[in-house]
């Protein structure tokens, strides 16, 4: 079986100071894969890295995504090849309408891949299924892209243009941070209701709850920049009760600690 | 010295002031020549004078402009050139400041409007405009609107009855087009509306064709008691026009002028708004949008004064610079003593799309009264790369992710413009001016 993403000996610079120091990491298509660690392991920069932000420099390595080298992309080519991050802080942009901004994105998306643009009458019948299964309510379409939104809602709404999206990889950054359960639940569901043997994900997550909800194959932890232990989901478990200084003694020495 | 341009006025202004509307009138034409002498004698404010300071003139200043188009009544232009969506009433159209009968449309006017040319009213009965046209430019005078004072024999006259509500927008279209020379051009209006009286004004200025025409155009508004204005100007002129304008505005007591802006064109153009809120009660929104590009020098000043109390002003303007794009904001609010309970707010937020663009903003605020709301701020910046990125991350392409931003961004001051067809046109006009606007919207 091919890999969908295949990142070998990753390393990235933020501001001159090496934040990824030589990661690796296999994800298959239908891999539902979690990388856990500590806060300034490097979790965030690796997400950000994947969807092509501006201020990151890979110095050493390779990303291969479906075949082709993902870090010669920009950002929309990425999005268009089927590659989602779901932000930590999704961010507010006041006066872009919603709804403009999710026709504009999938079509631009579509016309990309040289796929017919959906006009609006047939965009909308769209939103409408898919804002169902996010349980969002239809008068956030007319709202501003993220504008007032309580934190829960921005995390949904993360959740509700993957499923629009339709990505072939999904990587989620942190989606459970300052979620209380039943909105944790809610994102769990939407992102289980989207697990497809051609879709692949990559949860990235401080804490263990998350995977209670969505059931990860594979649980890596990265710690100082690369990954230091790989597992089933049960690793997420011992991390839970052991912490990462755990990790720090059990696995490769991840710094000073 | 004089300077070519000034020189170029004063030797042809003989001739001209003879043939204006309203030449032989003793007391019009003594004005006309003490202004033309003003003119002559002080000349063109220079980079000394502090409200030219970042409006340089010296490039106006070497040109030379032939005063009065003999051909304005004769040169082709289409209707389709400046009719706007929604906007189907009262019409006035001048061309090089000339009326044009043939392009204007001023039959069935609504009860309560009075709308002609100030040409036909200077010649009928000039003595009701002595008034308006005796202030000439005794407060803030300078050059352009001197000059204006001198050699403007056209414009609009519009006057609405107290108490009458016209519901259709008027619309007052100024148009320039290709002529052999470049042409200087100066027009006059005069809009009075009657206490509780209301009206809708659009204020257009057109290019049909390339062209480095100046024009000068002055406007007296008066509203007296609680009548309310809506203005909207869309300033689309020839990339290479230039433009002075002054607007002078006196609101009395609980009159309501909201007055919305697009600066797109010229290439020099400036425009003053003076504004005297002097009753009780009376109240100013402004709203506008300039977006200089190319080599464009849009600047836009505003001199609001709070005479009367629980006066109100709410400024917000918003400025995206382009290329060499160079823009202008001053914002200056007073609050003069006496005039307790005024609440003035003022916020001008700026965009640097390139890094040879430039825009100065100043936003100053005088206080002498007591119990006073005010607020003003004003900004330059670049689009926000976290919106950037996050627009991109889901699809769209760079360039599309920083046109939909700028729109955003620029759209604030059009939100709530009340004509929705008229909304929606000028939104696409922005987006049109925007660098990949045409491929965005």
């Amino acid at each position: 079986m091919t890999a969908m993403l295949k990142i070998e000996n990753l390393h990235a610079r933020v501001e001159g100071k090496e934040i990824l120091k030589g990661l690796s990491l296999e994800i298959g298509p239908g891999e539902v894969h979690a990388i856990m660690g500590p806060n300034g392991a490097g979790k965030s920069t690796l997400g950000n890295v994947l969807s092509g932000r501006d201020g990151y420099e890979v110095t050493e390595g390779s990303v291969t995504y479906m075949g082709q080298d993902l870090l010669a992309l920009e950002p929309e080519e990425r999005a268009a090849a089927g590659v989602f991050l779901a932000f930590q802080y999704p961010v507010e942009i006041p006066g872009v309408n919603n709804t403009y901004f999710l026709r504009a994105a999938y079509n631009a998306q579509r016309k990309a891949r040289g796929e017919s643009e959906l006009d609006s009458m047939e965009f909308l019948k769209l939103v409408r299924e898919k804002l169902k299964v996010m349980n969002l309510s239809t008068d956030l379409l007319n709202r501003a892209v993220n504008e007032g939104f309580s934190g829960g809602e921005k995390k949904r709404n993360e959740i509700f243009q993957m499923a629009l999206l339709e990505p072939k990889l999904a990587i989620l950054d942190e989606t459970d941070s300052g979620l209380d359960i039943d909105a944790l639940k809610q994102v769990a569901e939407g992102v289980n209701a989207q697990r497809d043997p051609q879709r692949s994900f990559l949860l990235i997550t401080h804490y263990q709850r998350l995977l209670d909800y969505i059931e990860p194959d594979f649980v890596h932890v990265l710690a100082d920049g690369r990954i230091v232990e790989s597992g089933d989901k049960t690793l997420a478990h011992k991390l839970e009760e052991h912490g990462y200084a755990w990790v720090a003694e059990h696995g490769e020495p991840a710094g000073a600690a | 010295m004089a300077s070519p341009f000034v020189e170029a006025q004063a030797e042809r202004a003989p001739d001209v002031l003879a043939r204006l509307p309203g030449a032989g009138l003793p007391w019009l034409d003594a004005l006309r020549r003490e202004q033309l002498e003003a003119f002559v004698r002080e000349g063109l404010p220079g980079a000394r004078n502090e409200a030219w300071k970042y409006t340089a003139l010296r490039a106006l200043e070497r040109r030379a402009f032939l005063t009065g188009d003999a051909e304005a009544a004769a040169r082709a232009v289409d209707i389709s050139d400046f009719v706007l969506p929604g906007v189907d009433g009262p019409r006035l159209v001048f061309v090089h400041g000339v009326f044009r009968a043939d392009l204007s449309s001023l039959d069935a006017l609504p009860e309560g409007l009075r709308l002609h040319p100030l040409s036909q009213a200077l010649v009928e009965d000039a003595e009701p405009l002595r008034f308006f046209l005796s202030r000439g430019g005794e407060q803030a005078a300078d050059a352009f609107t001197r000059l204006n004072a001198a050699l403007a024999g056209d414009g609009m006259v519009l006057r609405v009855a107290q108490g009458a509500r016209i519901d259709a927008p008027v619309h007052l279209v100024q148009i320039g087009t290709p002529a052999d020379e470049d042409l200087a051009w100066h027009a006059r209006n005069i809009v009075e509306l009657g206490e509780d009286a209301s009206l809708t004004l659009i204020e257009h200025h057109v290019g049909t064709g390339p062209h480095k025409h100046l024009g000068t155009q002055v406007s007296d508004i008066v509203l007296h008691a609680r009548a309310k204005l809506a203005w909207i100007g869309l300033q689309e002129a020839a990339d290479g026009a230039l433009l002075m304008r002054r607007d002078r505005v006196r609101l009395d007591a609980n009159a309501h002028a909201r007055v919305h802006a697009m600066e797109l064109g010229g290439s020099l153009v400036r425009r003053e708004l003076d504004a005297e809120l002097r009753g009780e009660g009376a109240r100013l929104d402004t709203r506008g949008v300039f977006l200089p590009g190319g080599r464009q020098h849009l600047d836009t000043r505003l001199d609001i004064r709070h005479v009367a109390k629980h006066t109100a002003t709410d400024a917000l303007w918003r400025g995206v610079a382009d290329q060499r794009g160079r823009g202008v904001f001053h914002g200056a609010i007073t609050v003069a003593e006496g005039a307790d309970g005024a609440d003035a707010a003022l916020s001008n937020k700026n965009l640097l799309l390139s890094p040879h663009a430039e825009i100065d903003t100043q936003p100053v605020l005088e206080i002498y009264a007591d119990e006073v709301m005010a607020a003003h701020g004003a900004t330059v910046g670049q689009l926000d790369e976290r919106a950037l990125f996050y627009l991109r991350s889901r699809g769209l392409p760079a360039v599309a992710a920083r046109t939909l931003l700028t729109l955003a961004f620029c759209r604030a001051a059009l939100d709530d413009l009340d004509h929705e067809a008229l909304c929606e046109h000028l939104g696409e006009r922005l987006a049109e001016r925007l660098p990949g606007g045409e491929t965005a919207a």
